[in-house]
């Protein structure tokens, strides 16, 4: 990498004239790999001597190179470097871009590539992959960890000592007795909203008595046990995962493998049946208040007694309604016990980790409901119950 | 039970946490897996209690292998830094949860269980708190109950994660103390982890030092003290100075200094790095002499049997620090006063080769 116009070859020299303000340090021929080691000599007796006095002229400087300008940075310093490359008359203008370049990459601060801009479809695609994967991922595991839980089930199932009746009895009380309230006050007032909108629609039609097929269709079949396993979604797949994460992030669960025992059987199991019984009774609460509310709406804004409010369900809505209602709520139950579950072991060590578990379980929760709600609805219609 | 490791594995993604480690810890002894954080030691108990599996290699319990068995199968007991106690029961419970999980067949009768419970909080003196529950309990406390709750199920093999990290100093060093008398008493294979030099020098019959998933060194704690294999292991066992030089002629080359000190078994002009604890320093007037490494005190300490001296580099040696103990009669011989320019003249040297994997050492005197 020369930058110089032809030039007689000649040695490189550095002579340095005169001392203290006077000394003139002058720079002569070619400062070329060819002569790198005789220049390195003269430059490392010159150091040390040479100062911000010292004046440098260039002006017999003959060819130059990356190495002759990597000697003169060494010889000169950063700041004389600096100083000349400012001063356009002592060197030429390839000769300072060299030096500059030079300069630069001895004190680092040669330009970074700039970060690949990349091309937005590539990025979207990437985006996706990457998504669909971390889906995947979290299907395997979920399946496989319901594969675990069906195992350990079925093994603690022939034995019944195992069975962990005491925390069942607990995790019933938290998730079904305390749940009760909530779900009763919220289908009540579901109930009767539905009723208002069906008195409201319906009366146009004269047909104000199918508010009563309206509200026994929709609480027997689809919101009791919709409303409840996402009021339970919310309030016990979160409290799973916060307990079951807490333990995690304080090594409890380590702590129960080390002293041999298995923490699906003595934290899931119990879990998951308690919401097993729990569900199917609070979608039944949820189904009576629901009907309970919209009795009342027909009762006072339409003057259908609940005398005759009850004998039209009797006569008009089959008992099949209820039952598909009521085999949805054990599916509902096991799937948020088990995510719920899962995302607390997922939790790792940290406070955070436990709060952002504790939101994907209850996202994750309600997805899967409305989902598998939406796929059994879909089924149900077509086998005609 | 004796404990072998052999080539075992670990990454979690791109980081490597163990590589090719291999380990024997012979029954009974206590010995002490010393690193520093994220260098492997604490993953390296974990795959040995079975809660984490390894990649690859093995661990053996007495010569079997354990790979393939259960956790609960190891029989271990296990000590967590944060001592994971059950907060909902009772200590009483905590130490008795154990026992009383055993499957029928195995299990003590409860008049059984609550004897054993006493006697195993007896040992960890805290009988009197039984009824207490955990969030009741001092830090120090609770860690011996934890000891108590993995003592509780008759391990063959005692692992402690860091069990005195999350307490005070004083605490720690008292517990220490007592952890090295309940180990001669109970005679249990222990390993535990730590990354408190003074901790793992103390208690362990040996200790093993760790660095990047890796061992450096393996021998009583007086050994790795005094004999330190390799650079890191010098650098992280105790203070000590630090000098980049190069091997010239009889002597050794600091900076622009020159060293009296020999450097056997080096070619001539080779890199080497050498260490100097404290102690094996010693200040001399700055007489323009050549010898010795130029550096100005920056702080003189004098509080202690010994005097320790703070001093800042000079010349080749600029930017760095220096530490050294002497005794307080030297420094009023010396009359030492901050700002003032000295020499530093090692009385003992370790040399290392200074290339990444160089593990060549010498010692210089």
């Amino acid at each position: 990498m020369s930058a110089a116009p032809q030039h007689e070859a000649r040695a490189g020299e550095a002579l340095l004239a005169g001392d203290g303000v006077a000394a003139v340090l002058r720079l002569r021929g070619d400062w070329t790999l060819a002569h790198h080691a005789a220049l390195r000599r003269q430059a490392d007796a010159l150091r040390g001597r040479i100062d911000a006095a010292t004046r440098v002229e260039l002006a017999e400087l003959g060819t130059l190179d990356t190495a002759g300008a990597r000697l003169l940075h060494g010889l000169l310093g950063g700041e004389r470097v600096a100083a000349l490359l400012a001063d356009e008359g002592a060197l030429s203008r390839e000769r300072r871009a060299l030096l500059k370049a030079v300069a630069d990459a001895i004190e680092g601060r040669e330009e970074r590539p700039a970060a690949d801009e990349g091309y937005a479809l590539g990025d979207v695609l990437a985006h996706i992959g990457h998504t669909m994967l971390v889906f995947w991922r979290h299907v395997s595991a979920l399946t496989g960890f319901i594969g675990l839980i069906l195992e350990t089930a079925l093994r603690v199932s022939v034995q019944p000592r195992r069975w962990r009746v005491t925390a069942l009895v607990a995790n019933l009380e938290r998730t079904g007795l305390d749940a009760v309230p909530i779900i009763a006050l919220l289908t009540f007032l579901v109930g009767a909203v539905v009723a208002f909108l069906g008195a409201t629609v319906l009366q146009n039609f004269g047909a104000s008595i199918f508010t009563v097929d309206l509200v026994a269709y929709s609480f027997l079949r689809e919101f009791g046990v919709l409303l409840t396993a996402i009021i339970v979604a919310g309030r016990t797949a979160s409290s799973f995962t916060a307990q079951i994460g807490s333990m995690r992030a304080n090594e409890e669960i380590d702590a129960i493998r080390v002293l041999g025992l298995d923490p699906v059987e003595l934290l899931v199991l119990p879990r998951v049946y308690a919401l097993l019984v729990a569900l199917p009774i609070l979608t039944f609460v949820a189904m009576i208040a629901g009907i309970v509310g919209g009795m009342l709406v027909s009762a006072m804004t339409l003057d259908i007694s609940p005398v005759l409010f009850l004998s039209r369900i009797e006569d008009n809505v089959g008992l099949i309604h209820f039952w598909v209602g009521m085999a949805k709520a054990p599916i509902f139950a096991f799937l948020i016990a088990v995510i719920g579950c899962l995302e607390g072991f997922r939790v790792q060590g940290s406070a955070q980790s436990v709060g952002e578990h504790t939101t994907s379980a209850v996202v994750q929760s309600i997805f899967v409901v409305i989902v598998v709600d939406a796929i059994a609805a879909l089924f149900c219609m077509e086998m005609g119950w | 039970m004796s404990i072998q490791v052999r080539n075992i594995h670990k990454r979690f993604g791109s980081f490597i946490a163990l590589d090719d480690v291999s380990l024997d810890f012979p029954t009974g002894e206590l010995v002490a897996l010393l690193g520093p954080s994220g260098c492997g030691k604490t993953t390296l108990l974990r795959v040995i209690a079975g809660l984490e599996s390894a990649d690859a290699g093995q661990v053996l319990l007495d010569g079997d292998d354990a790979s393939g068995t259960h956790v609960r199968d190891r029989q271990v007991g296990f000590v967590f830094q944060h001592y994971a106690l059950f907060r909902h029961m009772s200590v009483f419970d905590n130490v008795a949860f154990g026992l009383r999980m055993k499957p029928r067949g195995q299990r003590p009768t409860e008049k059984q269980i609550a004897g054993k419970v006493h006697a195993l909080l007896d040992l960890v003196q805290l009988d009197w708190l039984a009824d207490r529950f955990p969030a009741q309990l001092s830090g120090g406390q609770r860690q011996r109950i934890a000891l108590a709750r993995a003592l509780a199920v008759e391990p063959r093999v005692l692992l402690l994660d860091e069990p005195f990290g999350a307490l005070d100093a004083k605490v720690r060093k008292e517990l220490r103390r007592w952890l090295r008398k309940l180990h001669d008493e109970l005679h249990v294979t222990s390993i535990f982890v730590t990354h408190d030099q003074e901790e793992a020098l103390e208690v362990a019959d040996r200790v093993v030092l760790m660095n990047q998933g890796a061992v450096e060194q393996i021998g009583t704690p007086e050994e790795v003290y005094r004999r330190p294999a390799t650079p890191f292991v010098y650098g992280f066992l105790g203070a000590v100075n630090l000098f980049h030089g190069r091997v010239d002629g009889e002597g050794l080359r600091v900076g622009d200094a020159r060293l009296p000190q020999q450097a056997r078994g080096f070619g001539e002009g080779a890199e080497v790095l050498a260490f100097a604890r404290p102690h094996e320093l010693d200040i001399v007037p700055d007489a323009g002499a050549g010898e010795g490494i130029a550096a100005r005190v920056s702080r003189v300490l004098a509080f202690g049997i010994t005097a320790r001296v703070e001093l800042d580099g000079l010349n080749g040696a600029q930017g760095q620090h220096f530490e050294v103990e002497i005794t307080r009669e030297r420094v009023d011989r010396l009359g030492l006063a901050e700002g003032q320019a000295v020499r530093l003249l090692p009385s003992h040297l370790s040399l290392f080769e200074s290339r990444q994997a160089a593990t060549t050492a010498g010692a210089a005197r």
